[in-house]
């Protein structure tokens, strides 16, 4: 029997294998590499005037390289229409052998995590004790400092793993859902010229993920959070031809990098406070004696928590920064499932989740994220209401459900908010994969009024999506029920909740009811307005495309019923497992007693009853009225865009946050700010130097002017008085020795008369 | 062979500099192949330096004496600690790759080219050594004329701008810093009633507050130019955007750090009393600050990809500086390493940019796009370097950054709050940069022929590209190293910071 729990070190490793034989050799493994040059229409080579006067080998390569004939004979842009006729094989490129072994590699190293993951977790079950650690070696070994109360400490971090509850559920849904998509994206990128480069950051992409959920201190979470989010960036930029690609890549990386500034903060101040950042010392010190729930007062524990929670609003796209998953779509649909729906963007919610220690002390921080999550996940259905684009639909229900997740953590429901993560996981990944599967029967289309009627051409796709959207609507039985519900009755009930913030979920899920059947009827039903040549093209996606489906759409039916509310208890403890599971992680420690002490939720059979019922009639009644707008009279929600046209084109326009950001912080911080200080450079320091320069190069001026005629003056002067009081000597001076002689007669004369005369 | 390591290591180019003039200008090659060989050898002779290093002894090691001119007290004394060490390994390992990067850059006067970069290499590696003051003046001073015959002979258009701009910026700092010096030198003289330039006599002096005061700002005017700490680092980008690529290279991984050192050197233990003054500590911290958004900021707004480099190393220095003024354990430790990883990043991004410029001479931004699809070997290489500066985790970058942000959160929890938006605008114009550069369709017609990487080219990134990996992954040898310089120099700024840490261990990691 292999030891898992000791192997865990080996789950993140295993996609690392597989991401560094792609990235490293994968290009020997793909037939069709000269397709990925992209040319601009109307580009052709220009011989540079400096080739070759440098002794460069480009004559001598010439032959070699496939990519100059083709910027010559094909230069044509790729369109995503373009690829996906790629995709439908028509070219005739078959898979070549090497090409099966990344379609096996790839997700195999993925399904092999998944198998030491549950070997892993069956193993900690069987412990009494469910804690594992693993510590391979110091990856941090910084040097002592002084703590905020004078203590000395020492900064580090272990290259170390923790299995507990909490990251068993995380690995099993990275895993287990990141296995499907891989085999999903092998149908999907089947044909896609770079297919070795895209799974190599899909298996990096995992094994950053596993890093972030198993890391057994915030330093190594860290590591597995910007590593996650440069994958993200490689591959929402994998079109990287296009230009939105590319922005989008960015924009995701950088509106990150600002709840990731957010994030290093809130480690140093733990730092600071508690000494470490490994889990559970942190843990251990928040729940000692020394720290006390911050009830009366904003203090530095609430500081500390809301600093984590700006990175997490980063990594889970939670208002304000939640602006770049929706562009984050760019990314092929595959992506999309796995990192902006499924994963990743749970890392948030996954890493309050794991904060909970702290958390349960700072009663006013919970309440901002409360507040922040209800508020997201309005304003984002909100948007997703009036979308036409399918996945940016799906994009802004993925925010919503995090905001939804986010109040589940504010209300101090934490089980409940890891139980949304866990069956959002499956009918999110579910409905964004349908939504590829559409896709890709559309040959590229992704706006949802050039659909309808799909319905019979691609079914297995439909009734997946029928399930998904079920399930993320609400209706009894399906996974997203239980943890919605759950959702709105702590809400509801919780010392920490409010009716208000009730009331703002309640309305969340009857919008989301509106928009998914909105985008249900839009798509599969009513009058087809698909053109006529994407509708020659139309075909069920291929088996490693509808399996995948099949297993997710089973997951999004029965992930649910391990955690059925405490009034179903008919059913037995075998369905409350999800929260008897986490609890060892979430006890509340006698600290945080004081916040719970208001009032445990004292359990109200009927208004649970009642609460439930209104949740699944507003449902209904959202997927009544978008049949009805969409299917039953479809002109009506033209009628109605019209009618109420402001609201629509400010929705439409996604409350114009983009714009107030590009005005504010493109514009006006970054190019105004760095012009600025570009003429700073320019205008006052070289200005100062070069100043410096022209001054002293007018005292020097001065000075030569002084030499020359002050000094050098003087000196002339003195040698002109010379020259003035020469001149009679001058005079005399002849050079003819008669004078001379005449003169030396003279003077003897005079002498001799003088001493004469004296005498 | 130990008790002269130092002396060889820092005579060997010195050496292969003799032998070099030998050569007749005219073979190119030969000149060439001889370069690299002596450059190698110079990477070769430094080893076990790095080996035989004693991690746990304090104070200087490998040292050498000897009297060089006995009626003014100066000396021939040579040693090491941690951070000198990793210093001049840094600086032997990119005497190597600049020689091999040069292969194809240099065409005109490849003999002084080459005996530049020797002369250079002495004049560096000899300032990390020197313990006494003279002798480092020297090697400082020394530094000074290659490097300006570098950028002022193979350098770009605007070339001679820049090198004087470098010159006179530089040497007036010299002269206020040959001040400071001598007011050392005599006020030992007063004090102890001998001539010396030895820096642990020197560090015996007291001087009066005021007088110290005045001193360090000599030091710092001097030093903070090399760095170049804001407002004093307008040099730095007509210097690198004029310099050929070995020289920039040269510049931002080695010639920076003699800034950086020296404040670690000398102004810290020397004047120790005025390095922990708060208006002074404020003041610096402040302009590192600055230094650090002001550089990236101004890198956003940048046409020229190579002076968009160049400030981000006024950023990057920022930090370093920032960490030094932190004048704590984590934060010098963190700036010593950030030196490394500077050298190491911006190196390779300088690099990058000559693989490019050499096939393309023109450094506009607007030149090129979508390179990744002609160049895709290039266009990893290129991440990684550019990943390395932005300080993504697993790469050097970040635990250096890291440590200097606890450092300076230790030591003023805002001054860490401002110096994080570094981070963000840091990954903001170097992908951004990227972005133009490298991703989109290729829209200029120069470009679609561009050959890849060559194997030499590749040799030259391969061991930068490893040295990140082993510093973003295992960096604990590198704090070894540093833990006991770092702990005299903490201890000598800050008397008794570490007292108690046995006493007050207890429940903590």
């Amino acid at each position: 029997m292999v030891n898992f729990l000791d192997s865990i070190w080996l789950i993140p490793l295993f996609p690392l294998f597989g991401a560094a034989v792609m990235l490293l050799f994968g290009k020997k493994f793909d037939p069709q590499p000269k397709s990925e040059v992209a040319v601009a229409p109307g580009v052709t080579y220009v011989e540079d005037d400096h080739g070759h006067s440098h002794g460069h080998s480009h004559s001598h390569d010439h032959g070699h390289d496939h990519s100059h004939d083709h910027g010559h004979d094909h230069a044509h842009t790729h369109d995503s229409a373009h690829e996906h006729d790629e995709a439908h094989g028509a070219h005739g490129h078959g898979h070549s052998a090497l090409r099966s072994l990344v379609s096996l590699l790839c997700p195999g190293m993925v399904l092999l995590s998944f198998i030491f993951s549950v070997g892993a977790v069956l193993q900690l079950a069987a412990k009494s004790e469910r804690v594992h650690e693993v510590i391979q070696f110091t990856w941090l070994a910084g040097l002592p400092f002084h703590m905020a109360d004078g203590r000395m400490a020492t900064f580090g971090a272990d290259w170390g793993f923790l299995l507990d509850p909490l990251s068993s559920v995380m690995i099993l849904v990275v895993t287990g859902v990141g296995f499907l998509i891989h085999v999903y994206a092998v149908g999907y990128m089947g044909h896609e010229a770079g297919f070795y480069r895209f799974f190599g950051y899909l298996n990096l992409f995992v094994f950053f993920m596993l890093m972030l959920v198993l890391a057994n201190n915030y330093a190594l979470l860290f590591v597995g959070w910007e590593g996650v989010g440069l994958c993200s960036y490689l591959l929402i930029g994998f079109y990287f031809h296009k230009k939105s690609a590319g922005d989008a890549g960015k924009k995701a990386f950088i509106v990150n990098r600002i709840g990731d500034a957010g994030f290093i903060l809130g480690i140093l101040l733990m730092l600071a406070v508690t000494g470490s950042v490994r889990f559970l010392d942190v843990n251990a010190a928040l729940q000692s004696p020394a720290f006390h729930a911050e009830t009366e007062a904003f203090g530095i524990l609430s500081l500390m928590a809301l600093l984590l929670f700006i990175g997490a609003t980063g990594k889970s796209a939670q208002f304000p920064l939640y602006v770049w998953l929706p562009d984050a779509m760019e990314g092929p649909t595959p992506v999309s499932a796995l990192i902006h729906a499924a994963t990743m963007v749970t890392a948030g919610v996954y890493m309050v989740a794991r904060s909970n220690a702290l958390f349960q002390l700072t009663p006013s921080t919970s309440h901002i994220v409360a507040v922040v999550g209800a508020f997201t996940a309005i304003f984002a259905a909100s948007i997703g209401l009036v979308q036409n684009d399918i996945k940016r639909v799906l994009a802004y229900s993925t925010v919503s459900q995090l905001g939804y997740m986010f109040l589940a953590l504010g209300v101090g429901a934490y089980w409940v908010a890891v139980f949304h993560l866990f069956t959002h996981a499956f009918f999110k990944a579910l409905l964004f994969l349908c939504s590829g599967s559409v896709i890709h029967a559309m040959s590229g289309e992704q706006d949802m009024r050039y659909m309808g009627a799909l319905k019979d051409k691609i079914p297995v796709t439909h009734w997946t999506m029928f399930i998904g959207s079920v399930a993320i609507a609400g209706i009894p039985g399906l996974a997203g029920f239980f943890s919605k519900d759950e959702i709105l009755w702590q809400t509801w009930s919780s010392p920490l909740g409010s009716h208000a913030l009730y009331a703002v979920g309640l309305a969340t899920a009857g919008m989301t009811a509106f928009y998914m059947w909105r985008l249900m009827n839009m798509t599969f039903y009513g009058k087809s307005r698909v053109s006529a040549e994407a509708a020659k093209h139309i075909h069920e996606s291929p088996a490693t495309m509808t399996i995948p489906l099949s297993v997710l759409a089973l997951g999004s039916v029965l992930g649910g019923w391990i955690g059925v509310p405490k009034l179903w208890s008919a059913f037995g403890d075998g369905f409350r497992l999800f929260e008897t599971w986490l609890e060892p992680v979430f006890t509340s420690h006698s600290a945080a007693e004081a916040v719970h002490a208001a009032g445990e939720a004292h359990h109200d059979t009927g208004t649970e009853w009642l609460l439930m019922g209104v949740s699944v009639t507003i449902a209904i009644i959202g997927i009544s009225i978008a049949r009805y707008m969409y299917h039953t009279r479809p002109e009506l929600s033209d009628s109605m865009e019209a009618s109420m046209k402001p609201l629509h084109t400010v929705l439409l326009n996604k409350w114009y946050v983009d714009e107030v950001y590009d005005f504010l912080f493109v514009n006006g911080l970054s190019k105004g700010g760095g012009l600025l200080m570009g003429a700073f450079d320019r205008g006052v320091v070289d200005g100062a130097v070069n100043g410096a320069g022209w001054v002293t190069r007018l005292s020097s001026s001065a000075s030569i002017w002084w030499d020359t005629w002050i000094v050098d003056g003087a000196v002339r002067f003195s040698a002109f008085l010379v020259k003035a009081l020469s001149y009679p000597v001058r005079l005399i001076q002849t050079g003819q020795v008669q004078s001379y002689a005449l003169y030396v007669v003279v003077g003897v004369a005079l002498f001799f008369g003088y001493f004469m005369a004296g005498k | 062979m130990d008790q002269h390591l130092l002396s060889i290591i820092l005579f060997t180019p010195l050496a292969g500099l003799a032998v070099l003039l030998f050569i007749p200008g005219s073979s190119k090659n030969v000149i060439r192949i001889w370069a690299n060989v002596v450059a190698f050898a110079g990477f070769l002779v430094s080893l076990p330096l790095a080996t035989r290093f004693d991690k746990g002894a304090s104070g200087f090691q490998f040292v050498e004496r000897a009297e060089w001119i006995p009626s003014l007290g100066v000396q021939y004394l040579i040693g090491v600690d941690g951070i000198s060490m990793l210093l001049i390994m840094l600086t032997t390992v990119f005497g190597f790759i600049a020689a091999l990067s040069s292969w194809n850059a240099v065409e005109e006067r490849v003999k002084e080219y080459y005996a530049m970069f020797m002369l250079l290499q002495t004049g560096m590696i000899g300032v990390f050594l020197a313990l006494d003051f003279f002798l480092f003046y020297v090697f400082w001073e020394l530094v000074l004329v290659p490097m300006y015959f570098i950028i002022g002979v193979w350098g770009g258009p605007r070339k001679l701008y820049a090198a004087i701009k470098f010159f006179l910026y530089t040497l007036a700092g010299s002269v206020l810093m040959l001040l400071g010096i001598l007011a050392l030198y005599f006020q030992y003289h007063a004090q102890f009633g001998a001539y010396t330039f030895e820096i642990a006599n020197l560090m015996k002096v007291v001087l009066e507050p005021g007088m110290e005061r005045w001193v360090f700002w000599a030091f710092f005017v001097g030093f903070a130019i090399k760095v170049p700490m804001f407002p004093f680092h307008t040099w730095l980008p007509d210097a690198h955007v004029e310099a050929p690529t070995a020289g920039s290279v040269i510049l931002a991984a080695v010639l920076l750090k003699m800034g950086t050192y020296g404040f670690l050197r000398f102004s810290l233990p020397l004047l120790p009393r005025a390095s922990n003054d708060v208006e002074i500590v404020r003041i610096l911290a402040i302009l590192s600050i600055v230094g650090i958004i002001y550089g990236a900021l101004v890198c956003l707004m940048q046409k020229d990809w190579k002076k968009l480099i160049a400030y981000s190393s006024v950023s990057h220095l920022g930090f370093c500086t920032l960490g030094i003024f932190a004048l704590n354990p984590n934060g010098i430790a963190g700036s010593v390493l950030q030196q490394i990883n500077h050298g190491i990043s911006t190196g390779m991004l300088f690099l990058v940019i000559g693989v490019m410029y050499e096939r393309r001479h023109t450094r506009e931004i607007s030149e090129y796009g979508g390179i990744a699809h002609v160049m895709p070997k290039y266009a990893i290489v290129f991440a990684i370097a550019m990943l390395s500066s932005a300080g993504l985790p697993l790469l050097n970058g970040f635990v250096g950054e890291f440590t200097i942000l606890q450092g300076a959160f230790e030591a003023n929890r805002v001054w860490a709050a401002f110096a994080v938006s570094g981070v963000i605008l840091g990954a903001a114009y170097l992908l951004w940069l990227y972005q133009r550069v490298m991703l989109g369709q290729v829209t200029n017609g120069k470009n679609l022929r561009l050959p890849d990487l060559s194997a030499r080219e590749m040799a030259v990134f391969l061991p930068l590209i490893a040295w990140a990996l082993w510093i973003g992954v295992y960096p604990k040898p590198y704090f070894d190293i540093l833990e006991k310089p770092v702990q005299q120099l903490v201890e000598r700024v800050k008397p008794g910071y570490y007292q108690g840490q046995a006493a007050l261990k207890a429940g903590v990691r």
